[in-house]
Protein backbone atom coordinates (compact mmCIF):
# COMPACT_ATOMS: atom_id res chain seq x y z
CA UNK A 1 0.00 0.00 0.00
CA UNK A 2 1.56 3.26 -1.08
CA UNK A 3 2.08 6.22 1.14
CA UNK A 4 -0.74 8.39 -0.17
CA UNK A 5 -3.31 5.63 0.19
CA UNK A 6 -2.41 5.43 3.85
CA UNK A 7 -2.99 9.13 4.21
CA UNK A 8 -6.16 9.48 2.11
CA UNK A 9 -8.92 6.91 2.41
CA UNK A 10 -10.37 5.07 -0.57
CA UNK A 11 -13.61 6.21 -2.09
CA UNK A 12 -16.49 4.05 -3.26
CA UNK A 13 -17.85 6.00 -6.24
CA UNK A 14 -16.45 9.22 -7.59
CA UNK A 15 -13.28 10.74 -8.96
CA UNK A 16 -9.66 10.70 -7.88
CA UNK A 17 -7.53 13.48 -9.33
CA UNK A 18 -3.95 12.36 -8.83
CA UNK A 19 -0.52 13.79 -9.64
CA UNK A 20 -1.69 17.37 -9.17
CA UNK A 21 1.23 19.80 -9.07
CA UNK A 22 2.10 20.29 -5.40
CA UNK A 23 0.20 23.22 -3.92
CA UNK A 24 -2.60 23.24 -6.49
CA UNK A 25 -5.14 21.02 -4.69
CA UNK A 26 -7.15 23.92 -3.32
CA UNK A 27 -7.30 25.46 -6.78
CA UNK A 28 -8.60 22.15 -8.14
CA UNK A 29 -11.33 22.25 -5.50
CA UNK A 30 -12.14 25.81 -6.56
CA UNK A 31 -12.41 24.71 -10.20
CA UNK A 32 -14.86 22.03 -9.09
CA UNK A 33 -16.80 24.64 -7.14
CA UNK A 34 -16.22 22.78 -3.89
CA UNK A 35 -16.08 24.84 -0.72
CA UNK A 36 -17.06 24.53 2.91
CA UNK A 37 -20.75 24.59 2.02
CA UNK A 38 -20.65 21.89 -0.67
CA UNK A 39 -22.27 18.57 0.12
CA UNK A 40 -19.59 16.26 -1.28
CA UNK A 41 -17.31 14.06 0.79
CA UNK A 42 -13.83 15.19 -0.20
CA UNK A 43 -10.35 14.00 0.74
CA UNK A 44 -7.34 16.14 0.02
CA UNK A 45 -3.67 15.21 0.20
CA UNK A 46 -1.11 17.94 -0.14
CA UNK A 47 2.59 17.52 -0.74
CA UNK A 48 2.37 13.73 -0.71
CA UNK A 49 5.65 11.97 -1.71
CA UNK A 50 5.41 10.76 -5.31
CA UNK A 51 7.45 8.66 -7.71
CA UNK A 52 6.65 10.79 -10.77
CA UNK A 53 6.73 14.19 -9.11
CA UNK A 54 8.84 14.72 -6.01
CA UNK A 55 5.69 15.67 -4.15
CA UNK A 56 2.16 15.96 -5.43
CA UNK A 57 -1.34 16.84 -4.36
CA UNK A 58 -4.30 14.50 -4.65
CA UNK A 59 -8.03 15.14 -4.45
CA UNK A 60 -10.75 12.51 -4.05
CA UNK A 61 -14.35 13.49 -4.47
CA UNK A 62 -17.10 11.05 -3.52
CA UNK A 63 -20.12 10.77 -5.80
CA UNK A 64 -18.94 13.18 -8.47
CA UNK A 65 -17.73 12.80 -12.05
CA UNK A 66 -16.17 15.80 -13.71
CA UNK A 67 -17.38 17.74 -16.73
CA UNK A 68 -15.07 18.22 -19.71
CA UNK A 69 -14.96 21.97 -19.02
CA UNK A 70 -13.70 21.29 -15.49
CA UNK A 71 -11.13 18.79 -16.72
CA UNK A 72 -9.88 21.29 -19.32
CA UNK A 73 -9.21 23.98 -16.73
CA UNK A 74 -7.55 21.50 -14.37
CA UNK A 75 -5.17 20.65 -17.19
CA UNK A 76 -4.00 24.26 -17.27
CA UNK A 77 -2.93 24.40 -13.64
CA UNK A 78 -1.96 20.75 -13.21
CA UNK A 79 -0.86 19.40 -16.59
CA UNK A 80 0.58 16.19 -15.15
CA UNK A 81 -2.63 15.23 -13.32
CA UNK A 82 -4.50 11.99 -13.92
CA UNK A 83 -8.24 11.54 -13.52
CA UNK A 84 -9.44 8.21 -12.16
CA UNK A 85 -13.12 7.36 -12.21
CA UNK A 86 -13.95 5.03 -9.33
CA UNK A 87 -16.98 2.75 -9.10
CA UNK A 88 -17.45 0.27 -6.26
CA UNK A 89 -13.89 0.97 -5.03
CA UNK A 90 -12.34 0.06 -8.41
CA UNK A 91 -10.73 2.43 -10.88
CA UNK A 92 -12.86 1.90 -14.01
CA UNK A 93 -11.35 4.67 -16.15
CA UNK A 94 -8.02 6.46 -16.01
CA UNK A 95 -7.28 9.55 -18.07
CA UNK A 96 -4.10 11.55 -18.57
CA UNK A 97 -4.89 15.19 -19.22
CA UNK A 98 -4.43 16.71 -22.63
CA UNK A 99 -3.90 20.41 -23.11
CA UNK A 100 -7.15 21.65 -24.68
CA UNK A 101 -7.34 24.18 -27.51
CA UNK A 102 -9.84 26.23 -25.55
CA UNK A 103 -11.52 26.32 -22.15
CA UNK A 104 -15.15 27.27 -21.63
CA UNK A 105 -16.63 28.63 -18.41
CA UNK A 106 -14.99 27.98 -15.00
CA UNK A 107 -12.56 30.92 -15.44
CA UNK A 108 -13.64 34.54 -15.56
CA UNK A 109 -11.99 37.21 -17.67
CA UNK A 110 -9.90 39.63 -15.60
CA UNK A 111 -10.76 42.53 -17.93
CA UNK A 112 -13.63 44.26 -16.15
CA UNK A 113 -14.63 45.86 -19.43
CA UNK A 114 -15.05 42.49 -21.19
CA UNK A 115 -18.59 41.68 -22.31
CA UNK A 116 -18.36 38.25 -20.63
CA UNK A 117 -18.17 39.92 -17.20
CA UNK A 118 -21.55 41.58 -17.74
CA UNK A 119 -24.98 40.10 -17.27
CA UNK A 120 -25.15 38.45 -20.69
CA UNK A 121 -26.13 34.87 -21.58
CA UNK A 122 -22.61 33.88 -22.55
CA UNK A 123 -19.87 31.70 -21.01
CA UNK A 124 -16.30 32.86 -20.82
CA UNK A 125 -14.13 31.26 -23.51
CA UNK A 126 -10.35 31.27 -23.62
CA UNK A 127 -8.04 30.00 -26.31
CA UNK A 128 -5.08 28.10 -24.89
CA UNK A 129 -1.75 29.55 -26.04
CA UNK A 130 1.69 28.01 -25.61
CA UNK A 131 2.34 30.22 -22.61
CA UNK A 132 -1.06 31.30 -21.34
CA UNK A 133 -4.69 31.72 -22.26
CA UNK A 134 -6.55 34.38 -24.22
CA UNK A 135 -10.14 35.58 -23.95
CA UNK A 136 -11.94 34.89 -27.22
CA UNK A 137 -14.09 37.98 -26.72
CA UNK A 138 -11.87 40.84 -25.52
CA UNK A 139 -8.57 39.12 -26.47
CA UNK A 140 -6.95 39.77 -23.09
CA UNK A 141 -3.99 37.45 -22.57
CA UNK A 142 -3.34 35.87 -19.15
CA UNK A 143 0.10 34.39 -18.64
CA UNK A 144 0.56 34.37 -14.87
CA UNK A 145 -1.55 32.93 -12.06
CA UNK A 146 -4.36 31.45 -14.11
CA UNK A 147 -5.82 29.97 -10.93
CA UNK A 148 -6.54 33.50 -9.68
CA UNK A 149 -9.23 33.75 -12.34
CA UNK A 150 -11.31 30.75 -11.30
CA UNK A 151 -14.91 31.92 -11.20
CA UNK A 152 -16.02 31.32 -7.62
CA UNK A 153 -19.29 33.24 -7.93
CA UNK B 1 -16.03 38.86 -49.13
CA UNK B 2 -16.73 35.62 -47.31
CA UNK B 3 -17.61 37.03 -43.92
CA UNK B 4 -21.15 37.61 -42.78
CA UNK B 5 -20.07 39.60 -39.76
CA UNK B 6 -17.36 42.24 -39.68
CA UNK B 7 -16.01 42.06 -36.14
CA UNK B 8 -12.25 42.57 -36.21
CA UNK B 9 -9.52 43.67 -38.59
CA UNK B 10 -7.91 40.31 -37.81
CA UNK B 11 -10.48 38.52 -39.93
CA UNK B 12 -9.65 40.59 -43.02
CA UNK B 13 -7.19 39.14 -45.52
CA UNK B 14 -5.33 41.27 -48.02
CA UNK B 15 -7.80 40.10 -50.69
CA UNK B 16 -10.77 41.10 -48.50
CA UNK B 17 -9.29 44.53 -47.89
CA UNK B 18 -8.48 45.12 -51.54
CA UNK B 19 -11.96 44.00 -52.57
CA UNK B 20 -13.52 46.65 -50.32
CA UNK B 21 -11.06 49.39 -51.30
CA UNK B 22 -11.39 48.70 -55.03
CA UNK B 23 -15.16 48.74 -54.75
CA UNK B 24 -14.99 51.96 -52.72
CA UNK B 25 -12.86 53.60 -55.39
CA UNK B 26 -15.39 52.64 -58.06
CA UNK B 27 -18.21 54.05 -55.98
CA UNK B 28 -16.31 57.26 -55.25
CA UNK B 29 -15.80 57.73 -59.00
CA UNK B 30 -19.45 57.22 -59.87
CA UNK B 31 -21.75 57.20 -56.84
CA UNK B 32 -24.83 57.55 -59.05
CA UNK B 33 -24.27 54.05 -60.44
CA UNK B 34 -25.20 52.46 -57.11
CA UNK B 35 -27.94 54.88 -56.07
CA UNK B 36 -30.67 52.22 -56.27
CA UNK B 37 -28.67 49.09 -55.57
CA UNK B 38 -30.19 48.43 -52.16
CA UNK B 39 -33.45 50.35 -52.34
CA UNK B 40 -35.29 47.95 -50.03
CA UNK B 41 -32.46 47.61 -47.51
CA UNK B 42 -32.77 48.66 -43.89
CA UNK B 43 -29.68 49.11 -41.75
CA UNK B 44 -30.20 48.83 -38.00
CA UNK B 45 -27.92 51.16 -36.04
CA UNK B 46 -27.30 50.45 -32.36
CA UNK B 47 -24.99 52.99 -30.78
CA UNK B 48 -24.54 52.46 -27.05
CA UNK B 49 -21.85 55.17 -27.04
CA UNK B 50 -21.76 58.60 -28.65
CA UNK B 51 -20.66 58.76 -32.27
CA UNK B 52 -20.64 61.47 -34.91
CA UNK B 53 -18.58 60.39 -37.91
CA UNK B 54 -19.20 56.65 -37.74
CA UNK B 55 -22.94 56.93 -37.30
CA UNK B 56 -23.42 59.74 -39.82
CA UNK B 57 -21.28 58.06 -42.46
CA UNK B 58 -23.05 54.69 -42.08
CA UNK B 59 -26.35 56.54 -42.39
CA UNK B 60 -25.15 58.44 -45.45
CA UNK B 61 -23.76 55.22 -46.93
CA UNK B 62 -26.97 53.18 -46.73
CA UNK B 63 -29.04 56.12 -47.99
CA UNK B 64 -26.72 56.63 -50.95
CA UNK B 65 -27.26 52.95 -51.78
CA UNK B 66 -31.00 53.59 -51.83
CA UNK B 67 -31.70 52.08 -48.41
CA UNK B 68 -32.63 53.52 -45.05
CA UNK B 69 -31.80 53.35 -41.36
CA UNK B 70 -33.71 52.12 -38.36
CA UNK B 71 -31.98 53.56 -35.32
CA UNK B 72 -32.16 52.37 -31.72
CA UNK B 73 -31.91 55.95 -30.47
CA UNK B 74 -30.02 56.88 -27.36
CA UNK B 75 -29.45 54.37 -24.58
CA UNK B 76 -31.47 56.60 -22.23
CA UNK B 77 -34.58 56.28 -24.39
CA UNK B 78 -34.25 52.55 -25.14
CA UNK B 79 -35.09 49.29 -23.41
CA UNK B 80 -31.42 49.00 -22.40
CA UNK B 81 -32.32 51.51 -19.73
CA UNK B 82 -34.78 48.91 -18.38
CA UNK B 83 -31.95 46.41 -18.01
CA UNK B 84 -32.24 44.49 -21.27
CA UNK B 85 -29.17 42.46 -22.18
CA UNK B 86 -27.23 43.20 -25.35
CA UNK B 87 -27.97 39.66 -26.53
CA UNK B 88 -31.72 40.34 -26.31
CA UNK B 89 -31.45 43.80 -27.89
CA UNK B 90 -29.70 42.50 -31.01
CA UNK B 91 -32.03 39.48 -31.30
CA UNK B 92 -34.94 41.88 -31.40
CA UNK B 93 -33.23 44.34 -33.74
CA UNK B 94 -32.35 41.70 -36.33
CA UNK B 95 -36.07 41.33 -36.99
CA UNK B 96 -36.23 44.97 -38.05
CA UNK B 97 -33.21 45.24 -40.35
CA UNK B 98 -31.15 43.49 -43.02
CA UNK B 99 -27.85 44.24 -41.30
CA UNK B 100 -26.83 45.70 -37.95
CA UNK B 101 -24.16 48.21 -36.97
CA UNK B 102 -23.13 48.07 -33.31
CA UNK B 103 -21.06 50.36 -31.15
CA UNK B 104 -20.77 49.33 -27.51
CA UNK B 105 -18.47 50.29 -24.62
CA UNK B 106 -17.47 46.69 -23.75
CA UNK B 107 -14.64 44.81 -25.41
CA UNK B 108 -15.89 41.69 -27.17
CA UNK B 109 -19.46 43.03 -27.39
CA UNK B 110 -19.63 42.80 -31.19
CA UNK B 111 -18.32 39.26 -31.25
CA UNK B 112 -20.81 38.18 -28.62
CA UNK B 113 -23.70 39.99 -30.31
CA UNK B 114 -22.84 38.36 -33.65
CA UNK B 115 -23.35 34.94 -32.05
CA UNK B 116 -27.00 35.78 -31.42
CA UNK B 117 -28.03 37.04 -34.86
CA UNK B 118 -28.23 35.71 -38.42
CA UNK B 119 -28.13 39.07 -40.23
CA UNK B 120 -24.66 40.53 -40.85
CA UNK B 121 -23.38 42.49 -37.85
CA UNK B 122 -20.72 45.16 -38.26
CA UNK B 123 -18.57 46.25 -35.34
CA UNK B 124 -18.47 50.05 -35.19
CA UNK B 125 -16.24 50.04 -32.10
CA UNK B 126 -16.21 47.75 -29.05
CA UNK B 127 -14.65 49.54 -26.07
CA UNK B 128 -10.87 49.60 -26.44
CA UNK B 129 -11.08 46.60 -28.76
CA UNK B 130 -11.51 46.95 -32.49
CA UNK B 131 -12.96 49.35 -35.07
CA UNK B 132 -12.56 47.53 -38.40
CA UNK B 133 -14.57 49.90 -40.61
CA UNK B 134 -12.45 52.84 -39.46
CA UNK B 135 -9.46 50.73 -40.49
CA UNK B 136 -10.88 50.18 -43.96
CA UNK B 137 -11.32 53.90 -44.50
CA UNK B 138 -7.88 54.54 -43.03
CA UNK B 139 -6.35 52.04 -45.46
CA UNK B 140 -8.27 53.61 -48.32
CA UNK B 141 -6.87 57.00 -47.36
CA UNK B 142 -3.31 55.65 -47.03
CA UNK B 143 -3.58 53.89 -50.37
CA UNK B 144 -4.75 57.05 -52.12
CA UNK B 145 -2.11 59.24 -50.48
CA UNK B 146 0.98 57.05 -50.20
CA UNK B 147 0.27 53.50 -51.35
CA UNK B 148 0.05 50.47 -49.06
CA UNK B 149 3.24 48.64 -49.93
CA UNK B 150 6.75 49.84 -49.15
CA UNK B 151 5.13 52.14 -46.61
CA UNK B 152 6.70 53.62 -43.49
CA UNK B 153 3.99 54.70 -41.07
CA UNK B 154 4.17 56.26 -37.63
CA UNK B 155 1.21 55.72 -35.30
CA UNK B 156 1.24 58.13 -32.38
CA UNK B 157 -0.75 58.86 -29.24
CA UNK B 158 -2.88 56.52 -27.14
CA UNK B 159 -1.85 53.11 -28.43
CA UNK B 160 -3.09 51.28 -25.36
CA UNK B 161 -6.78 52.13 -25.48
CA UNK B 162 -7.09 53.36 -29.06
CA UNK B 163 -9.23 50.84 -30.90
CA UNK B 164 -8.53 52.43 -34.28
CA UNK B 165 -4.83 51.80 -33.64
CA UNK B 166 -5.38 48.15 -32.73
CA UNK B 167 -7.35 47.46 -35.89
CA UNK B 168 -5.06 49.45 -38.17
CA UNK B 169 -1.83 47.92 -36.89
CA UNK B 170 -3.13 44.43 -37.53
CA UNK B 171 -4.53 45.19 -40.95
CA UNK B 172 -1.22 46.74 -42.04
CA UNK B 173 0.51 43.39 -41.48
CA UNK B 174 -1.14 42.29 -44.73
CA UNK B 175 1.06 44.78 -46.59
CA UNK B 176 4.76 45.54 -46.82
CA UNK B 177 4.85 48.18 -44.11
CA UNK B 178 7.25 49.33 -41.45
CA UNK B 179 5.27 50.39 -38.41
CA UNK B 180 6.63 52.82 -35.82
CA UNK B 181 4.63 53.30 -32.63
CA UNK B 182 5.17 56.55 -30.76
CA UNK B 183 3.62 57.02 -27.32
CA UNK B 184 4.30 57.66 -23.66
CA UNK B 185 5.38 54.46 -21.92
CA UNK B 186 2.10 54.26 -20.03
CA UNK B 187 0.11 54.16 -23.28
CA UNK B 188 2.11 51.65 -25.32
CA UNK B 189 0.44 48.86 -27.29
CA UNK B 190 -1.38 46.32 -25.12
CA UNK B 191 -0.01 42.82 -24.74
CA UNK B 192 -2.70 41.27 -26.94
CA UNK B 193 -1.97 43.53 -29.92
CA UNK B 194 1.77 43.10 -29.51
CA UNK B 195 1.24 39.33 -29.44
CA UNK B 196 -0.72 39.39 -32.71
CA UNK B 197 1.80 41.63 -34.48
CA UNK B 198 4.59 39.32 -33.37
CA UNK B 199 2.64 36.28 -34.60
CA UNK B 200 2.20 37.96 -37.98
CA UNK B 201 5.92 38.66 -38.17
CA UNK B 202 5.28 42.39 -38.47
CA UNK B 203 8.12 44.88 -38.62
CA UNK B 204 7.46 47.20 -35.67
CA UNK B 205 9.50 49.64 -33.60
CA UNK B 206 8.41 51.53 -30.50
CA UNK B 207 9.50 55.03 -29.55
CA UNK B 208 8.69 57.60 -26.91
CA UNK B 209 9.63 60.55 -29.13
CA UNK B 210 8.43 61.47 -32.58
CA UNK B 211 11.77 63.11 -33.46
CA UNK B 212 13.41 59.71 -33.57
CA UNK B 213 11.51 58.66 -36.72
CA UNK B 214 9.66 61.64 -38.16
CA UNK B 215 11.96 62.16 -41.15
CA UNK B 216 11.52 58.52 -42.27
CA UNK B 217 7.72 58.56 -42.34
CA UNK B 218 5.41 58.48 -45.34
CA UNK B 219 2.35 58.68 -43.09
CA UNK B 220 1.89 59.97 -39.54
CA UNK B 221 -1.33 58.70 -37.93
CA UNK B 222 -2.10 60.79 -34.86
CA UNK B 223 -4.60 59.77 -32.16
CA UNK B 224 -5.99 61.60 -29.18
CA UNK B 225 -4.63 61.08 -25.69
CA UNK B 226 -7.61 61.21 -23.38
CA UNK B 227 -7.67 63.09 -20.11
CA UNK B 228 -9.33 60.18 -18.27
CA UNK B 229 -6.31 57.93 -18.83
CA UNK B 230 -4.30 59.94 -16.30
CA UNK B 231 -4.64 60.23 -12.54
CA UNK B 232 -4.44 64.02 -12.55
CA UNK B 233 -4.72 67.01 -14.82
CA UNK B 234 -1.10 68.17 -14.56
CA UNK B 235 0.33 64.79 -15.52
CA UNK B 236 -2.05 64.60 -18.45
CA UNK B 237 -1.04 68.05 -19.70
CA UNK B 238 2.65 67.29 -19.40
CA UNK B 239 2.44 63.98 -21.26
CA UNK B 240 -0.14 64.95 -23.88
CA UNK B 241 1.82 68.09 -24.77
CA UNK B 242 4.72 65.97 -26.01
CA UNK B 243 2.54 64.29 -28.61
CA UNK B 244 1.07 67.35 -30.27
CA UNK B 245 2.22 68.50 -33.66
CA UNK B 246 2.16 71.82 -35.46
CA UNK B 247 3.66 73.20 -38.65
CA UNK B 248 7.01 73.75 -36.91
CA UNK B 249 7.14 70.11 -35.79
CA UNK B 250 6.72 68.77 -39.28
CA UNK B 251 9.37 70.93 -40.84
CA UNK B 252 11.67 68.01 -40.11
CA UNK B 253 9.41 65.64 -42.04
CA UNK B 254 9.39 64.67 -45.68
CA UNK B 255 7.57 67.10 -47.98
CA UNK B 256 5.32 64.19 -48.93
CA UNK B 257 4.33 63.31 -45.38
CA UNK B 258 0.62 62.53 -45.05
CA UNK B 259 -0.92 63.40 -41.68
CA UNK B 260 -3.99 61.42 -40.64
CA UNK B 261 -6.24 61.36 -37.57
CA UNK B 262 -9.42 59.34 -36.93
CA UNK B 263 -10.96 62.47 -35.34
CA UNK B 264 -12.23 64.02 -33.18
CA UNK B 265 -9.04 65.91 -32.40
CA UNK B 266 -8.69 68.20 -29.46
CA UNK B 267 -5.27 69.81 -29.75
CA UNK B 268 -3.00 67.02 -30.98
CA UNK B 269 -2.83 68.60 -34.45
CA UNK B 270 -2.57 72.38 -34.55
CA UNK B 271 -4.87 74.19 -36.96
CA UNK B 272 -1.87 75.58 -38.83
CA UNK B 273 -1.45 72.14 -40.43
CA UNK B 274 -5.03 72.04 -41.74
CA UNK B 275 -4.35 74.04 -44.88
CA UNK B 276 -1.09 72.31 -45.79
CA UNK B 277 -0.78 69.47 -48.28
CA UNK B 278 0.12 67.19 -45.37
CA UNK B 279 -3.38 67.27 -43.89
CA UNK B 280 -5.57 64.37 -44.99
CA UNK B 281 -7.79 63.95 -41.92
CA UNK B 282 -10.87 65.62 -43.31
CA UNK B 283 -10.56 63.71 -46.57
CA UNK B 284 -10.08 60.61 -44.41
CA UNK B 285 -13.39 61.29 -42.64
CA UNK B 286 -15.13 61.88 -45.99
CA UNK B 287 -13.77 58.57 -47.28
CA UNK B 288 -15.93 56.87 -44.66
CA UNK B 289 -18.94 57.13 -46.95
CA UNK B 290 -17.70 55.34 -50.11
CA UNK B 291 -15.81 52.78 -48.01
CA UNK B 292 -18.88 51.99 -45.91
CA UNK B 293 -21.01 51.93 -49.05
CA UNK B 294 -18.64 49.34 -50.50
CA UNK B 295 -18.68 47.29 -47.32
CA UNK B 296 -22.48 47.42 -46.98
CA UNK B 297 -22.85 46.49 -50.64
CA UNK B 298 -20.71 43.41 -50.04
CA UNK B 299 -22.40 42.27 -46.82
CA UNK B 300 -25.90 42.93 -48.20
CA UNK B 301 -25.18 40.79 -51.24
CA UNK B 302 -23.12 42.79 -53.67
CA UNK B 303 -22.55 40.19 -56.42
CA UNK B 304 -22.81 42.02 -59.69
Amino acid sequence: MSDHQLRVSKIRDGTVIDHIAAGQALNVLAILGIDAHSGETVSVGMRVPSDRLSTKDIVKVEGRELSQDEVDVISLIAPAATINIVREFDVVEKHRLERPEAVVGVLSCPNHNCITTEDEPVDSRFDVLDDGIRCQYCETIIREDIADHIDVA
Amino acid sequence: MRHDHVISAKQLSRADIEEVLDRAAEIADDPGAVADRHDEALLGTLFFEPSTRTKMSFTAAIKRLGGDVVDMGSVESSSVKKGESLADTVRVAEGYADALVLRHPSEGSAKMASEFVDVPLINAGDGAGQHPTQTLLDLYTVREAAGLDDLTIGIMGDLKYGRTVHSLAHALTNFETRQHFISPESLQLPRSVRYDLHEEGASIREHTELDAVLSELDVLYVTRIQRERFPDESEYREVAGEYQIDSATIEAASDDLTVMHPLPRVDEIAHDIDDTDHAQYFQQAHNGVPVRMALLDLVLGGDR
